[in-house]
């Protein structure tokens, strides 16, 4: 039931009515414009994500890919709600790449990102499946000769007048003829499967092993291939010596692409032992010149100049010039590695006139299109098959389709199934890395110690400029990403200025789970909080009163606050921090209560988390991408830092990366607040307030603000003595 | 010829002896629910039984295990009570690093039938997940362990 797809549409419709267990037929929305229902032997497939068998099985097809949140069976529960089907028959398949499976919002184009795959498929695949269902009712209809309007579906059968019954598996070759319904309607009443806790479908297979994740694909005479890459950022080879490499026993090939040069082996093990022998001269250029010291003394200097403006209410500069008392801080955050568990590879089995992509990709179209380009085919040539995978947080929606280009030019040059595995120092040293950031802020208070004027300055990279999208993107100089979180903040400020340095350098960035706002969020609601405390107000209060026209925000504000026992008395040595902040369509409040351990490191005991997520699907998945989140955001939080030397980054694994590991994982209690409102993202709004609630919790338990992340027991120490 | 058993059966392979377990697993038995993470013992994606304790596969020279038993998470049965609270407690999110800490939790287990949290602390300490899913995970193993105090999963 896992399986992935291992088939192009059209092979795989072909497959399917050959099989007699259904036939897929792609239909583009609106449903009014189908003209022709599927017909198959025996199955029942009504459009591209839905399959009915004659042996009752339901097959939902998943244009997203699962990296741990949920889609498997998020995505199915929305179909099947409105199919009326048995649950416990329905499996899941991921899809091929077609355009059917675009993103609904995001262009032509198939991606799993943004937090959206509820969001943008709950419209067409509850029509889907109430389509799909009025023609399992239609047949029956037909077949007992009455009215349909008499018959109803529940749980996988049709019911009609006098006690008749069928199962949507006999009606499944008749359905199949009868007329796509224009406008399929929706069921009205109670839901029968939308807000509860279902087990995931996708759960058996991945705690026995069997969850194929691209490091598990193999074929008939693969290869497998490691790259050695330039150490610094845009580095180029400039000769190389592989006799050694290649007198080891099991290495076949070293070839030369444009990531490095790789040691292509019969195993991994012989070509990393290969890739130790190599000798390779590099023309380091610019690269070796980048320090992360250095970059931030010059963003430093850049936040004190103008920028682009990205949002100006009032006028901050000239209310800052007249104000008897100035608050003016800098708060930063360094770059971030994705460190997804599985480390990035990608298996391509190139032929003569075909060319398979397998690998765990969130950028499918992209990243087919970028391996039809190197291996010289054209787009629909190519296969892409989504695995499932271990983690991805942005880092397989690769602007640069840097995995799939690399792999994609190894198996150009070998012309033999090839797997390219990066080592976990690979994965960390070769980049792609969520920004970092460097934020300037002044801000003064009105007699009643209210916010009056805030004047923001971002400094860091765009994700977007230089990547073929910047021009849908990029709006007016100003990546939205940037400074999302900030020059959109609910926040009552009758004079806000924020503006934006963008400087280019070598580094590769890209989006890192909740993109901008995992740096907005930090500056905006520690910044806030030192606001409050200035004003000798509580943090709580004091951010309820500037959210009183923001009722969503302010209820989980609210909730966490008194889940959490706000106020109350706590032990010597501990504080409680809070934080709230949207994004992704969703608001989340989170509560943290810390101290500091003999070494000075920070003990988060305790987080409390409310969302407010819209309509949900799934409670249980909500709550564990709440989980999720946190503990994502605390593992940055905490120890997260990519720093470069002499253009070298100093980190390689998770003893100079670490994570968050079980005994410094916190209990989190998550509170989900009832909605009616439209479905809002639930990967990645979880990690945004974590840090500011530590860094806040910290301040209240010793009196240490830190404006700049990890926050170690070094910077804590130097705060407090600074005092 | 390198003679170990893995799972219960006798396999032979013919490698390099520095060759790590994790790879011949994977690449040489077919049995790839071990994971590659870190390849330094640093995340325990590819933790293992090697004669009944808990190893890193992925540090493990496969000369080292020659005479031993390996068991595998192929290897636990689909109705092993730490399985079936896995799936009771709905821990997996990515699912890349539950192998592991299946291979790690069942070893607590048998040493140690109802530990507390420090015991699942010390056990799990080095297991990383990146998902986040330390709650569910200590929750399992209590339930595992007949913890009465957990039941089920803590659905809303």
């Amino acid at each position: 039931m896992s399986e992935v797809t291992r088939m192009s549409r059209r092979q795989f419709m072909k497959t399917s009515a050959l099989a007699g267990g259904g036939l897929l037929l792609a239909c583009h929305l609106p449903f009014g414009i189908l003209d022709a229902a599927a017909t198959g032997e025996a199955g029942f497939a009504p459009n591209a994500f839905l399959r009915i068998g004659p042996d009752e099985s339901v097959t939902v097809i998943v244009n997203k890919s699962e990296m741990g949140q949920g889609v498997y069976t998020s995505l199915p529960m929305l179909l099947a709600e409105e199919l009326c089907c048995d649950w416990k028959r329905v499996t899941f398949q991921a899809s091929p790449v077609a355009p059917e499976y675009n993103h609904t919002q995001f262009g032509p184009i198939m991606v799993t990102g943004g937090s959206t795959s509820v969001r943008s498929e709950w419209e067409r695949l509850s029509l889907a499946g109430a389509a799909a269902r009025e023609m399992l009712v239609a047949a029956a209809a037909q077949e007992w000769n009455v009215d349909p309007g008499s018959c109803r579906a529940k749980n996988g059968n049709v019911f009609g007048p006098g006690g008749k019954q069928l199962s949507f598996g006999k009606l499944a070759a008749k359905a199949a003829k009868m007329r796509l319904p224009k406008n399929p309607q929706l069921k009205s009443g109670a839901k029968i499967l939308l807000g509860k806790p279902l087990h995931r479908l996708d759960s058996p297979t991945k705690i026995n092993g069997t969850a194929v994740f691209g490091i598990d694909v193999t074929a008939p005479g693969m290869l497998t291939a490691v790259i050695t890459r330039p150490p610094v950022f845009g580095g180029k080879v400039k000769s190389f010596d592989a006799v050694k490499a290649l007198a080891v026993p099991g290495v076949k090939q070293v070839v030369a692409v444009d990531a490095g040069v790789a040691v292509v082996a019969d195993g991994f093990w012989p070509a990393q032992k290969g890739r130790e022998l190599l000798e390779i001269v590099w023309d380091e250029g610019e690269g070796a010149t980048v320090s992360t010291p250095a970059m931030r003394e010059e963003y430093a200097r850049l936040s004190a100049t103008p920028g682009m403006v990205a949002r100006k209410d009032g006028d901050a500069a000239a209310v800052l010039s007249q104000a008897k008392q100035r608050f003016e801080v800098e708060y930063e955050v360094p770059y971030l590695a994705h460190a997804t568990m599985e480390p990035l590879n990608c298996f391509v089995d190139l032929k003569q006139e075909s060319c398979q992509v397998r690998t765990g990709s969130q950028f499918q179209t992209v990243d087919r299109n970028a391996a039809a380009r190197v291996v010289g085919l054209k787009p629909e040539q190519v296969i892409l098959e989504t695995t499932f995978l271990g983690g991805g947080f942005g880092r397989r929606a690769c602007t640069g389709s840097d995995f799939v280009i690399e792999a994609s030019q190894v198996a150009k040059a070998v012309r033999q199934p090839v797997k390219v595995i990066r080592s976990r120092e690979d994965d960390m040293r070769a980049g792609y890395y969520r920004p970092m950031w460097y934020d300037r802020i002044a801000a003064c208070l009105d007699d009643k110690g209210m916010p009056l004027a805030w004047h923001h300055r971002i400094v860091g990279q765009s994700i977007i400029a230089g990547t073929p999208f910047e021009s849908g993107m990029v709006k007016g100089g100003i990546d939205d990403t940037s400074v999302e979180g900030a020059a959109n903040t609910p926040y009552a400020i009758p004079n806000l200025q924020v503006e934006l340095h963008s400087p280019r350098n070598p580094v590769p960035v890209l989006w890192w789970r909740s993109v901008g706002h995992s740096h907005t969020a930090f500056v905006m609601e520690s910044f806030l909080d030192e606001l409050a405390h200035a004003a000798g107000k509580d943090p709580y209060q004091y951010r309820r009163k500037l959210l009183a026209k923001h009722p969503r925000t302010l209820k989980v504000l609210e909730t966490a606050a008194k889940k959490a026992g706000w106020g109350k008395p706590l032990p010597a040595g501990h504080g409680m921090g809070i934080a709230v902040h949207e994004s992704f369509g969703s608001f989340i409040a989170q509560v943290a209560q810390v101290s500091l351990d003999a070494k000075g490191n920070i003990k988060v005991h305790r987080v409390v988390c409310a969302v407010d997520c819209g309509r949900i699907v799934n409670p249980d998945t909500i709550k564990a991408q709440m989980e999720s989140g946190i503990t994502f955001g605390l593992s940055a939080a905490l120890y997260g830092a990519i720093t470069l030397k002499n253009g070298r980054v100093e980190q390689g694994n998770f003893d100079t990366y670490p994570l968050v590991r079980m005994q410094s994982m916190p209990p989190v209690e998550v509170h989900i607040i009832a909605s009616s409102e439209p479905p809002g993202g639930v990967g990645e709004p979880g990690v945004p307030p974590i840090a500011p609630a530590v860094a806040n919790a910290l301040f209240a338990a010793t009196g240490a603000r830190l404006r700049s992340l990890p926050m170690t027991a070094d910077k804590i120490k130097s705060a407090l003595n600074k005092g | 010829m390198i003679i170990f058993q893995v799972n219960g059966k006798e396999r032979r392979v013919d490698v390099s002896p520095d060759t790590p377990l994790l790879w011949v697993l994977r690449e040489n038995l077919g049995l790839s629910g071990s994971k590659f993470g870190c390849g330094e013992g640093l995340c325990g994606a590819c933790t293992v039984h090697i004669d009944g304790i808990p190893e890193r596969s992925c540090v493990t020279p496969v000369g080292d295990v020659q005479g031993k038993k390996v068991v595998t998470i192929e290897g636990i049965p689909e109705n092993h009570p730490v399985k079936k609270a896995w799936l009771v407690q709905e821990v997996s999110q990515c699912g890349y690093c539950q192998p592991g800490q299946i291979m790690s939790a069942v070893a607590l287990l048998k040493k140690k039938p109802k530990p507390n949290d420090a015991d699942i602390d010390s056990a799990m300490s080095g297991n990383l997940c990146r998902c986040g899913t330390y709650g569910r995970i200590r929750r399992a193993i209590h339930a595992a362990g007949g913890n009465a105090a957990v039941k089920g999963g803590d659905k809303s």
